[in-house]
């Protein structure tokens, strides 16, 4: 087993922590969690029950799935600041705190609410970010997670993703299909698009306005591109033969899809508004799964060519590929992280179809999961996070895992089996 | 002697019996030759013409019982083409049938046919697309090698996401790899 695994999962400082949010049509589980996390106390804000949620179990939730942070419990402390100047550092201290946030809501001008918080480092006294928001009371799930990204940021140095929105598919039933967009913690979940043939690999565009997908309502695989805000959608790929697997470029403006009207599947590139297609990749076998690298250079892409499916990279005008995966007979899926600095992917081993990171700088790749039949890795914008499609019980589950495989969330649905999961850009 | 009398009139009755015309299948041939003047005069556009001998499928089949493709005595009615693990190649035993949905696509040059690949469950969903894809192109270039016009066939793949079994045994993998062969206005 690598060793990083026996070091984060197996030793004993695993702390199993079983925090449900039941958000919407999907079910968050925390499970797992790293050493050398920070201690963090996240006291009641005041009168934060009058907003639907709350905000600390939210912002709690969101902490809890980076694997970074441990949590104080606040009940094992006797003091219930508001405020930073009531806030008693030796009681905190006492606990193990390294950092405290305190907050308070109150009625703003017109129905609008006020939420003030900061964070304090607990040893030191400092503050170390905090803030004043004006909002919406239907707003207040969003200023959450807004918070949260603050907490994360101030703590790690990294931009946080609780902001952010995943898309993905479930499948109710042989004959019915749902593409759906939803918040990164799986609430607010909304249908783009009902079927009752699949729909497969959907693929958000840069800005996140757009998502692309593959749809079999014509009785074969043909890519759409989607506005999320509109619904309005136009095929963008239907020539004879089979269309699938769309790639954005960074930019927005062209995608990578596979056809294969010259007889196999081979990559494309066309305009994010259709039209004609230019052949990128060159070979009998069978290309597919483009991804572009963070920089748009470069597309990864997987390919039989030598047999079983392995990873290559070509330029992105297309051109000559290098091999990029040299063990085990079937490695696919190529993820680039946003920020260039790995590539995750799925290999089959043993018949088991397992995620593996590969961090670009040491070459070194290891499993991030443990489950059996995992599919379509997406990394989170920061490149700290990954979702995936898994199968647990017989259904198809979601999960979020940390990049050093640590620490997982499971989202899970009563509708079907979910999967084909992705995950959406910062907002802007 | 008279048992001598009886077994001779025996052996020539049983010679005569022998030298009838056996019951064999009815002369498929002689059916549409029937349907030239007859039954098929609408779909045909002349006796040698673009509808050929049996019309667009609506003509009498081998016994009479109507549409050849669905006739479940004809080789026409089975569609599928089953395939080995990470294998898109045909195998012999399913030779004959893509040879006689070609010689029937011949035949019906107004007829269409979408060939559609599958594969097994597990694996990544596109790369499973591809060899869906590969084992739909498989059998069309049969076809076409044979001599069926390219504008007759069309190749598509389902991958793994239309299983016709649902289970996780080698019994449902096997089931699901496969090409089937799909007519225009099925």
């Amino acid at each position: 087993m690598p060793k990083f695994l026996f070091h984060y999962v197996l030793l004993p400082l695993l702390l199993l922590c079983s925090l449900s949010v039941r958000a919407n049509d999907l079910t968050i589980e925390v499970v797992g969690g790293g050493t050398n996390r920070h201690a963090i106390a996240l006291p009641e804000f005041g009168l934060e029950s009058a907003l639907p949620g709350g905000l600390t179990p939210i912002i709690q939730s969101d902490l809890a799935r980076t694997g970074v942070f441990s949590f104080v419990d606040p009940n094992k402390v006797n003091n219930r600041p508001i405020d930073p100047a009531q806030i008693d550092y030796p009681a905190w201290l006492g606990a193990g705190t390294m950092s405290i946030a305190v907050g308070k809501v109150t009625a703003g001008a017109g129905g609008t609410i006020t939420v003030e918080f900061h964070l304090f480092d607990a040893a030191r006294k400092t503050r170390l970010t905090g803030a004043s928001f004006s909002i919406q009371p239907n707003q207040s799930r969003q200023l959450a997670h807004r918070i949260a990204d603050m907490i994360y940021e101030a703590i790690t140095g990294k931009k946080g993703i609780f902001g952010t929105r995943i898309a993905y598919v479930i499948k109710h039933s042989a004959n019915s299909y749902s593409l759906q967009v939803a918040d990164a913690d799986g609430a607010n979940g909304f249908t783009l698009l009902r079927s009752s043939e699949p729909i497969i690999s959907p693929a958000w565009s840069p800005e996140g306005g757009r998502l692309a997908y593959v749809s079999f309502e014509s009785k074969k695989p043909v890519v759409y591109v989607h506005d999320v805000s509109s619904g309005s959608r136009r095929a963008v790929a239907n020539f004879k033969g089979s269309n699938s697997a769309p790639a954005w470029s960074p930019d927005g403006s062209r995608l990578a899809v596979v056809l294969t009207r010259d007889g196999h599947s081979q990559i494309y590139a066309v305009s994010a508004n259709g039209g004609e297609a230019v052949r990128l990749s060159n070979s009998n076998a069978i290309d597919t799964e483009p991804a572009y690298s963070a920089d748009g250079s470069r597309i990864y892409f997987t390919s039989d060519r030598a047999g079983g499916p392995q990873i290559y990279v070509m330029g992105a005008g297309g051109g000559s590929a290098q091999r990029v995966t040299f063990e085990g007979n079937y490695n696919v899926s190529p993820t680039p992280a946003p920020d260039g600095t790995a590539l995750a992917f799925v290999r089959r081993e043993a018949g088991r179809f397992r995620v593996m990171v590969q961090e670009t700088a040491t070459g070194q790749a290891n499993y991030v999961t443990d489950t059996h039949y995992d599919e379509s890795p997406s990394f989170a914008p920061n490149g700290q996070m990954l979702v995936y499609a898994s199968e647990q019980g017989g259904r198809g589950v979601l999960f979020t895992v940390t990049r050093d495989g640590s620490t997982k969330t499971r989202l899970t649905t009563s509708g079907g089996d979910i999967r084909a999961p992705v995950w959406g850009p910062y907002p802007r | 002697m008279m048992w001598k009398k009886v077994l001779l009139a025996a052996m020539v009755a049983g010679s005569l019996a022998a030298c009838s015309s056996p019951k064999g299948p009815t002369d498929p041939n002689a059916a549409g030759a029937a349907g030239m003047n007859g039954k098929n005069g609408a779909n045909a556009s002349g006796m040698y013409g673009q509808g050929g001998l049996n019309g667009s499928g609506n003509g009498m089949g081998a016994d009479g019982s109507g549409n050849p493709l669905t006739d479940p005595k004809s080789v026409l009615s089975k569609r599928s083409v089953f395939f080995d693990f990470d294998s898109s190649l045909v195998k012999d035993e399913y030779k004959p049938l893509v040879q006689a949905h070609s010689e029937f696509l011949k035949k019906n040059q107004t007829r269409k046919v979408i060939i559609q690949g599958n594969t097994d469950v597990r694996g990544s969903s596109e790369y499973n697309l591809a060899l869906g894809q590969r084992r739909a192109e498989s059998v069309k270039s049969m076809m076409r090698v044979i001599g069926v016009p390219e504008n007759q066939l069309e190749a598509v793949s389902y991958g793994k996401e239309k299983p016709r079994a649902t289970g996780m045994g080698e019994a449902d993998h096997a089931q699901n790899r496969r090409s089937d062969i799909v007519y225009d206005g099925e």
